[in-house]
């Protein structure tokens, strides 16, 4: 059984799902889109994303029962899992590829007929719905051998974490995080450390693999590369016009979420960045008429994507930096080879949603002045409560001292019940009028 | 002489204002909107017309503001009602530096600059806390009407404190107050209290600056009023017809689109 499926795997992820790819790009053509007047050229490189998330979703239906698979949380140290070849999914990634298809409703839901809160973060009632239904619209998803989850997002995980460890009664292991209130210290790291080291003989049982200390730097060193260029990517949209709106980055957010420390997230940066460059050199911008340069806070809204797009090109606007973009650039590159675990603990420890709020602000003053930023718009998500709280704050922090005006629009994730169209347009065109004069 | 008009088509009324170019008020309505916004908003400018006692064919501008602008095929130009309000307030009262609204289905608070120029807003969350809509459904309960609330509540010795600020949680928490016999008056000085704690943390998300100017329905609710004149600790300055604030707001903004084509 173990070796059937071995091979079955390796048949395609070697020569099945590629030759599946290579045929729907020659075979299917996309039904064209409604050409947005107001937006220029689409990327070429989103047809590379999307057959890179593609292939990844479609190769870990071969994955369970072949390699030991892993179930992850977005700010989980991945790479430590990496020597181990363990298969990881994404449930957050997957929440988002839901939220963006408006399966969000559904799947919320399915978890709620179950007793679980309105009020919980709509990525775990999405995950959690489907553990309950099995719905899915990418066909089905590999049953974990682990789950790996870090409380430097949000304290949500951990109890999501350990319920789905509950069903599927599979071992989960947690990484503890300090909360950084000022200033990061010597006994948090070690405290790391240690949590880092024990993790080892425990993974060397589930995958039936050994620890390779050479493999694990050089995955360290491929995350840390990967995360520069996400960096390089991102920092293209200084440039006026800036080469890709906010809602592209989004979307390309998905290699350094899902595949970080694996080449092919490296390959895709690479090819991205090279991209845009180029748009850069030709002055070709994301907006066709750029008048005004925007900030998001929070994640996104994955069913209003392509509205919010459209709406904000039409009046000239691009979002051209966001806090939670950036966030994957922000630390990940303290990664240091030579020091691995240390470095592991220094770059996870000082996410955006593990720092203090002050941290937030610098930041996003930071960002405003290196990208030129005339406007915030903030969202308030009600699933997420570590991104969101303080927001109002922040909002009145920074209309005070960058003097631009800001927004606060209420919504989801992915939950759209909790959106009202009327009541955030109303406080988006107010805002367009403070921002136009 | 040349006419602006302003129709404000909000959740729960529609008003118009005619204003010469001057920008005197020459004549306004308010109506109930009802079912249909572009209904609301014609009854509305043929109120304020003959109010005014001009013809249609004298009025060179409108702009509609309001949940319903844009159900509005008379007006040539919609603007929120947050710009509305705030351009509205310092016309009336120039020295204004933060606007408190309380509407139908919508409070905001507004922080304004130079000629009327919105520099910072905030608005209550998807919830009808702390708007005229919480009001009026404690009124109906009560068997009082919107306007008798503001007079009975100073009247009041004391007050109840009303514990839910959700509108269907707290109509069922007056529902229990009345059985139990608590006066009336002091049912809605606790309920004038509530829905002033909610709007005031959107104050505090703001801040205070300059003079405060009061419109929107709610403001013609002397309870209110005087409560949140306690909280800011100095008057408010509210219009002797503090619902029709949005609608004037958006006749001084047709009134600047057409001198800005001549």
């Amino acid at each position: 059984m173990w070796l059937s499926k071995k091979i079955r795997y390796h048949f395609m992820k070697d020569l099945g799902v590629p030759g599946i790819m290579r045929f729907s790009r020659t075979g299917k053509k996309r039904r064209p889109r409604k050409k947005s007047t107001s937006l220029g050229p689409p990327l070429v490189c989103n047809s590379r994303l999307r057959e890179l998330m593609a292939t990844h979703y479609l190769l870990s239906r071969y994955a369970q029962g072949a390699i030991p698979v892993a179930w992850v949380t977005s700010g989980a140290p991945v790479e430590i899992l990496r020597p181990f070849d363990f298969y990881t999914f994404y449930p957050e990634n997957h929440g988002a590829l839901c939220g963006a298809q408006k399966l969000g409703p559904e799947l919320c839901a399915e978890a709620e007929v179950h007793g679980y809160h309105q009020d919980l973060c709509s990525y775990a009632r999405i995950d959690l719905g489907h553990y309950f239904s099995g719905k899915t619209p990418v066909g089905r998803l590999p049953k974990p051998d682990l789950l790996f989850a870090s409380n430097n997002i949000c304290q949500t995980v951990v109890y999501w974490y350990k319920a789905l460890a509950e069903y599927w009664k599979i071992p989960l292991i947690l990484f503890d995080t300090p909360y950084n209130f000022g200033e990061i210290s010597e006994v948090d790291i070690s405290y790391m450390v240690r949590q880092l080291e024990e993790m080892i003989p425990v993974l060397e049982q589930i995958s039936k693999r050994r620890f390779r200390y050479r493999r694990f730097q050089e995955i360290v060193g491929i995350a840390k590369e990967a995360s520069l260029t996400w960096g390089e990517v991102l920092s293209t949209m200084k440039a006026r016009p800036s080469p890709m709106t906010i809602f592209d980055a989004f979307n390309h957010l998905a290699p350094i979420v899902s595949l970080r420390g694996l080449p092919a997230a490296l390959e895709h940066y690479r090819a991205l960045l090279a991209e845009l460059e180029e748009r850069v050199a030709h002055g070709v911008g994301a907006v066709k008429d750029e008048r005004w340069r925007l900030m998001w806070d929070n994640i996104a809204i994955w069913y209003k994507m392509r509205d919010f797009s459209n709406l904000f090109a039409g009046r000239g606007m691009n979002f051209v930096t966001a806090t939670y973009t950036n966030a994957w650039s922000e630390t990940i590159g303290y990664l240091d080879e030579a020091k691995p675990f240390e470095s592991m603990a220094k770059a996870y420890s000082l996410v955006i949603l593990n720092n203090n709020l002050n941290h937030r602000l610098q930041l996003m003053e930071r960002l405003i002045q290196e990208f030129q930023v005339d406007g915030l718009v903030i969202h308030s998500a009600r699933s997420c409560k570590p991104y969101s709280v303080g927001q109002y704050d922040l909002k009145r922090l920074v209309t005070e001292r960058m003097e631009i005006p800001t927004v606060v629009i209420e919504a989801d994730i992915t939950d759209s019940r909790a959106y009202s169209e009327e009541q955030a347009m109303v406080r988006l065109e107010a805002f367009f009028e403070v921002l136009e004069g | 002489m040349n006419y602006f008009s302003g129709i404000d088509v909000g959740a729960i009324s529609t008003e118009a204002v005619i204003i010469d170019t001057g920008g005197e008020i020459s004549g306004y309505s308010i109506v109930e909107t009802g079912a249909n916004s572009t209904e609301a908003a014609d009854e509305a400018f043929d109120k304020a017309l003959l109010a005014a006692g001009i013809r249609r064919e004298a009025v060179e501008g409108i702009a509609a503001t309001g949940y319903g602008r844009i159900s509005v095929p008379l007006a040539s130009k919609t603007v929120t009602e947050i710009s509305c309000h705030a351009l509205g307030a310092q016309y009336l009262f120039p020295d204004t530096g933060t606007v408190i609204d309380i509407g139908g289905q919508d409070s905001k608070v507004i922080r304004i600059g130079d000629s009327g120029k919105v520099l910072d807003f905030t608005m209550n969350d998807k919830c009808a806390a702390g708007t005229g809509r919480f009001l009026e459904v404690m009124a109906s309960k009560l068997r009082v009407s919107l306007e008798e609330m503001g007079g009975l509540s100073l009247h009041a010795k004391a007050e109840v404190p009303i514990s839910s600020v959700c509108t269907v949680f707290a109509e069922s928490e007056v529902v229990s107050l009345v059985a139990k016999n608590h006066p009336r008056e002091e049912i809605i000085k606790g309920l004038h209290r509530a829905i002033t704690n909610r709007v005031w943390s959107m104050v505090n998300a703001i801040g205070v600056y300059g003079e405060v100017t009061m419109s929107g329905g709610v403001a013609k609710n002397r309870g209110v009023v005087t409560l949140m004149e306690e909280k800011l600790g100095k008057p408010i300055r509210v219009y002797v017809e503090p619902q029709i604030v949005g609608a004037l707001g958006a006749a001084l903004f047709a009134r600047r689109q057409s001198r800005a084509v001549t």
